[in-house]
């Protein structure tokens, strides 16, 4: 098994006034390679927290995370913001997209840390947003766009530079049941088909069912592992 | 420049806001760039002073004239080397609000004694020996759509001729330019050959305004000042002398500190300005806290994000102090053109320009600094918090 992502004993503590809360509690995972991750379990499980560490937004109090070979709990603020533009792509509940940059602005964002000129950018972003079936729409600003097709243009931002790994905080969350299914196909065939490895937090079990497996948070541990691909 | 479309659409986000601060920049900069005119305007004399030149007027009133007799005994004193005097004609051309300077000279004395005003050859010698002739700044003569060769006919609120006319009329021979924008300044003159001039007036015959001494070594001007102000001690006319510059900025004076007056105006409104935009760029930067936590999720760095918004400030104010600059350089002219020549010619400097890019960069910095500090400090976990 070719393991991407590994965390070995991972907590992670806030302090909150005077106490200090322990989220996780000595997590241990393996995500191979191409995997396809649902992470589920209740509000305040630990699930963001934990994609928060496995996207580099944030450090663990003790343990390790190894992404690709690479330790990045050991990585410093500036080193780590390098290492997220280059390996991963970020989708999020909200979309997060900036509303004054059009779909194909906004999907151009992450490559203006690369050395590509304007035109390789540009084209970059076209097929990016061809391959999210939203190429007509790159002049549109995300008002001028529905739910789904702003969500669509959030992935297209996220895989514009090929990163090794998808990180998708709820991605349907805010989005009826129907463009909801036509989000998670899309995710499902950007694992599928361009082998990215995909962690995701869902509420949603009909969401979760389009990974390959599942895995649950229960007050900072992670109780259950069910492959639903199998299922 | 590949962040600028980013930047430039994140300033121009809240459109009404954006522009109603510009305006405000580009007004505070408007002032800055007339005023700094109005300032080194009234300050050009001292800037084109020659160290070397003293000017003698009345002790007591720079109103009262002097005898033209003393330039032949000043001429004498040790450590002057040449002598040229002027007198005030107050003229108007052609009606009330043509009012410019004109000089009446000895001709050969007065542009030796001024050789950073330029004039061909052959027009100073036709000024030298035409009694009725004139030579006008190029500045007048472009204002005016005089010709060298026409006849020059300016009425005088002072001297009246021996007929009771105080219309006059001079044969325009030459015209005379600086290439130092502060000399240009005082070339908004006619100069008038004193022969004809003193023959012809009714009254103050062999009298002058002002004399100006050229001497040889310019640490030597208090003691020649002071030797030429003996001379004429305790005599009906007794002078007073001083340097070139001293005098030019004690007559700029006699209107007040402009110095300090400018630069308390354009404090306080430097003060509005830097509360107005650093207000604007607070809130801003306020409202796009989870977008600029975004930029950071997608890998850019503390140091980037700090400098986008830092270039949004300088933006903001580069584009309102390049605005309020040209629209002050485009008024002048019009400005110039209703003073009638009244007041020294404004113009705005480049050492003005270059002092609004310092000023308008210290702002961009004031204002943007705080805002930039807080994202630079921003952890995008808690500002993606209800964000997501």
């Amino acid at each position: 098994m070719n393991v991407l992502v590994e965390i070995r004993g991972v907590t992670k503590t806030y302090r909150r006034g005077g106490e200090i809360i322990e989220v996780l509690h000595g997590i241990d995972l393996d995500i191979p390679r191409g995997d396809f991750v649902a992470l589920m379990g209740p509000s305040g499980s630990g699930k963001t927290t934990l994609l928060n560490l496995i996207g580099g937004l944030d450090t663990p109090t003790s343990g390790t995370i190894t992404v690709d070979g690479q330790r990045i709990d050991r990585l410093g603020g500036g080193d780590l913001a390098r290492w997220r533009a280059a390996h991963v792509g970020f989708v999020f509940q909200f979309y997060n997209l900036l509303p004054v940059l059009s779909a194909q602005r906004n999907v151009e964002l992450p490559l203006l840390l690369t050395r590509l000129s304007a035109a390789e950018r540009r084209r970059h972003a076209e097929i990016a947003l061809a391959l999210v079936g939203l190429r007509e729409r790159a002049k549109h600003k995300p008002k001028e766009l529905s739910g789904g097709q702003e969500q669509r243009v959030a992935i297209a931002r996220a895989i514009v530079s090929d990163p090794t790994l998808l990180v998708c905080d709820e991605p349907t969350g805010d989005l009826d049941r129907a463009t909801a299914h036509e989000i998670m196909l899309l995710l499902q065939m950007l694992n599928r088909e361009h082998g990215k490895t995909i962690v995701m937090v869902t509420h949603d079990p009909k969401a979760a069912g389009y990974a390959r497996r599942g895995l649950r948070l229960d007050k900072g541990t992670l109780a259950v592992t069910n492959d639903l691909a199998a299922s | 420049m590949k962040y600028l479309p980013l930047v430039w659409s994140q300033l121009f986000r809240r459109k009404t806001r954006t522009v109603l601060t510009l305006l405000s920049v580009l007004v505070a900069f408007l002032l800055f760039g007339l005023l700094q005119a109005v300032q080194i305007a009234f300050e050009s004399g001292a800037d084109s002073a020659d160290a070397k030149r003293l000017l003698t007027t009345a002790r007591y009133s720079i109103i009262e004239p002097l005898p033209m007799s003393y330039a032949l005994r000043m001429e004498r004193v040790q450590g002057v080397v040449a002598v040229a005097y002027a007198d005030w004609f107050g003229a108007k051309y052609q009606n009330e609000s043509n009012a410019f300077a004109v000089f009446a000279v000895d001709p050969a004395r007065y542009l030796d004694m001024y050789p950073e005003f330029e004039i061909a050859p052959a027009q100073r010698e036709a000024f030298m020996k035409t009694r009725t002739g004139a030579v006008a700044g190029k500045r007048l003569m472009d204002r005016y759509g005089w010709k060298v060769g026409q006849k020059l006919p300016i009425s005088s609120e002072i001297h009246a001729k021996t007929d009771g006319s105080l219309d006059w009329e001079f044969d325009l021979v030459g015209v005379f330019d600086a290439e130092d924008p502060a000399v240009r300044a005082n070339t908004d003159v006619v100069l008038i050959n004193v022969a004809y001039f003193d023959e012809a007036r009714q009254s103050g015959r062999g009298k002058t305004g002002w004399y100006i001494t050229r001497i040889a070594d310019a640490d030597q001007a208090r003691t020649i000042a002071a030797d030429v102000d003996r001379l004429f001690m305790n005599s009906p006319d007794e002078t007073k002398t001083a340097p070139e510059k001293e005098f030019a900025v004690g007559f700029a004076k006699q209107i007040g500190d402009l110095g300090a007056l400018v630069t308390r105006i354009l404090l306080a409104v430097f003060f509005t300005i830097l509360i107005l935009t650093g207000n604007t760029m607070a809130q801003a930067i306020r409202e796009r806290i989870p977008e600029l936590a975004i930029l950071k999720t997608l890998g850019f760095s503390n140091v980037t994000v700090t400098a986008l918004v830092l270039g949004e400030a300088a933006l903001l104010l580069g584009i309102g102090a390049t605005l309020g600059m040209l629209t002050a350089v485009s008024i002048i002219p019009g400005l110039n053109s209703a003073t009638g020549g009244r007041f020294p010619p404004l113009f705005v400097h480049a050492e003005t320009f270059v002092l609004a890019a310092v000023v308008a960069l210290a702002l961009a910095l004031a204002v943007g600094l705080p805002p930039a500090l807080r994202v630079h400090r921003l952890r995008i976990v808690e500002a993606l918090a209800g964000h997501r």
